[in-house]
């Protein structure tokens, strides 16, 4: 197949020429997700992420389970991905679409400050990402909606902001921390009693590693730390410098940290305990 | 009823060719040479903000003189045709050597079937893992294209930069002594110095992570010079 794009001396009326998602529409429409290609049965799907600020921009996280129905799917899916040098994008949903969004997603952004020689704004970025999920509307209603979490530093304002989607479009800016997914609310739960504005950014994190370990708890889509194989979340964060991903040794390190602490509280026990069991009088 | 001129296909092309090249030696001129880490990019523009020279993709720089319309076309193609093929296929499969074949096309095209040719020249750079896989392809406004190795100049004083450059240039310069060798290849065919604020200068560096294109901002240039 050839993927020459045509020379244009002037692109034609009606397509935007900064637009790298009606470029490919234009040449290569097959390269495109589309509803034909879609089989709506039993895909993988990803689970619980979150994103919270702190003091100097923000921490976005994931965890690395992907299920599909009962089982599971994948036990070390990547679910945060940095979009450009200053945001994020981290994906709830059908896996295969929404890293395919994010794919589209990150050639959209490098295309635009190729070919406009600087970056779109962190709130355009965010209305692009809410066309993109509303292009998909198609596929959403066939069962393989996208429902990402974006996150980013914004260079004008010098602070960290978060976005929140809906599986149609709508673009909803978050005050200080969301978690969407299965798990979502039970992470949430966590951040909730934790979260104070002006965090430092250890402690958002240690917010971040915590809330995602209580979804695992609670939620079976939800993928805790796994020890035994070395598969821990997924955590960056993004500040004026940029994104930055946390290594993995530190987070094994926090969450040993994070075990010990509970550990010490009395919070786990081998076994659980439950009160008021009694035999069956047969 | 007018009789249609005749024109020999000879004139005609011959024609074109001076009319190209008499628009090209108008412009300012474009240094590219190899130094250690990759590929640096020298020109005199006193604009901060029009450039001669930019990124196309991951491993990929462009840099044009002459028409700036007309460079500018091209380098959007080039940016549309890397981004269309690296997102349906992968980032490793667009290649200078696929953009170059591109180009040449492309200009080719123009100049044969068009009354007006590009008044342009232009470079398309690759930095390798290594200094020998390095890639510079030297395109003329008439399609033809050229494989270079070491340095490249194009623009209005190309020749005499040439010569300069072939005295001065040394394989695996690090990237002070390039800006050096370049900037002063540029004053001395210009006749005065260039001062810091009015070269453009940038890089394809190999240590970078995976875009390699960097702008050397007018403080580092300044630094970098002393």
């Amino acid at each position: 197949m050839d993927s020459n794009v045509p020379f244009d001396q002037a692109p034609a009326a009606g397509i935007e020429p900064t637009s790298f998602s009606d470029l490919v529409r234009e040449n290569r429409p097959e390269a495109l997700p589309s509803v034909e290609q879609s089989a709506a049965a039993e895909a993988p799907h990803a689970t619980t992420i979150l994103a919270l600020r702190y003091d100097e921009g923000v921490v976005i996280a994931g965890d690395r389970r992907a299920t599909e129905g009962y089982s599971i799917a994948h036990r070390s899916i990547e679910k945060v991905f940095p979009t450009d040098e200053h945001s994020a994008v981290a994906i709830a949903g059908t896996a295969g679409p929404a890293i395919d969004m994010t794919r589209l997603f990150q050639t959209e952004l490098e295309h635009y400050e190729k070919i406009e020689g600087e970056q779109l704004t962190l709130e355009g970025k965010a209305n692009k990402l809410a066309q993109m999920l509303r292009a998909n509307l198609p596929m959403a209603m066939q069962g393989l909606g996208v429902i990402p979490l974006f996150a980013g530093y914004d260079l004008g304002r010098g602070l960290g902001r978060i976005f929140k989607y809906d599986m149609v479009g709508g673009r909803y800016e978050q005050e200080d921390f969301w978690a969407v997914g299965s798990g979502g609310r039970d992470a949430r739960a966590t951040i909730k009693k934790r979260y104070r504005p002006d965090l430092p950014r250890d402690e958002a994190v240690k917010i971040a590693l915590e809330a995602l370990y209580d979804a695992s708890e609670e939620d079976v889509g939800t993928g805790g730390p796994d020890v035994l194989r070395s598969i821990y979340p997924n955590i960056a964060f993004i500040s004026r410098e940029g994104y930055r991903r946390i290594g993995e040794e530190e987070i094994a390190a926090l969450f040993d940290a994070l075990l010990e602490e509970r550990k010490a509280a009395g919070r786990v026990h081998s076994r659980e305990s439950v009160p008021g069991s009694h035999e069956v009088n047969q | 009823m007018s009789l249609p001129y005749y024109i020999s296909p000879e004139q005609f092309m011959k024609d074109k060719h001076k009319y190209a090249r008499e628009g090209i030696s108008r412009g300012k001129s474009v240094l590219a040479m190899e130094f250690s880490d990759g590929v640096l990019f020298v020109a005199e523009n006193p604009s901060a903000t029009l450039h001669k020279v930019s990124e196309i993709y991951d491993k990929v720089a462009f840099a044009g003189v002459g028409k700036f319309n007309e460079f500018e076309t091209l380098r959007m193609h080039g940016i549309r045709q890397a981004d269309v093929r690296g997102y349906s296929y992968s980032r490793e499969d667009v290649t200078a050597r696929g953009l170059a074949n591109s180009y040449s096309q492309v200009l080719g095209l123009i100049f044969t079937e068009q009354l007006k040719p590009y008044e342009v020249e232009i470079l398309v750079a690759a930095v390798g893992d290594d200094p020998e896989t390095n890639e510079l392809y030297h395109i003329l406004y008439d399609g033809s294209v050229a494989d270079e190795h070491g340095y490249v100049a194009m623009g209005g004083e190309a020749e005499a930069l040439g010569e300069v450059l072939q005295k001065n240039y040394k394989d695996g310069m690090t990237m002070a002594a390039a800006l050096k060798v370049g900037s002063k290849a540029l004053s001395e065919v210009g006749g005065e110095a260039v001062p810091a604020d009015n070269l453009e200068v940038a890089v394809l560096d190999r240590k970078r992570e995976r875009r390699k294109f960097r702008r050397v901002s007018e403080k580092e240039i300044a630094e970098l010079s002393r």
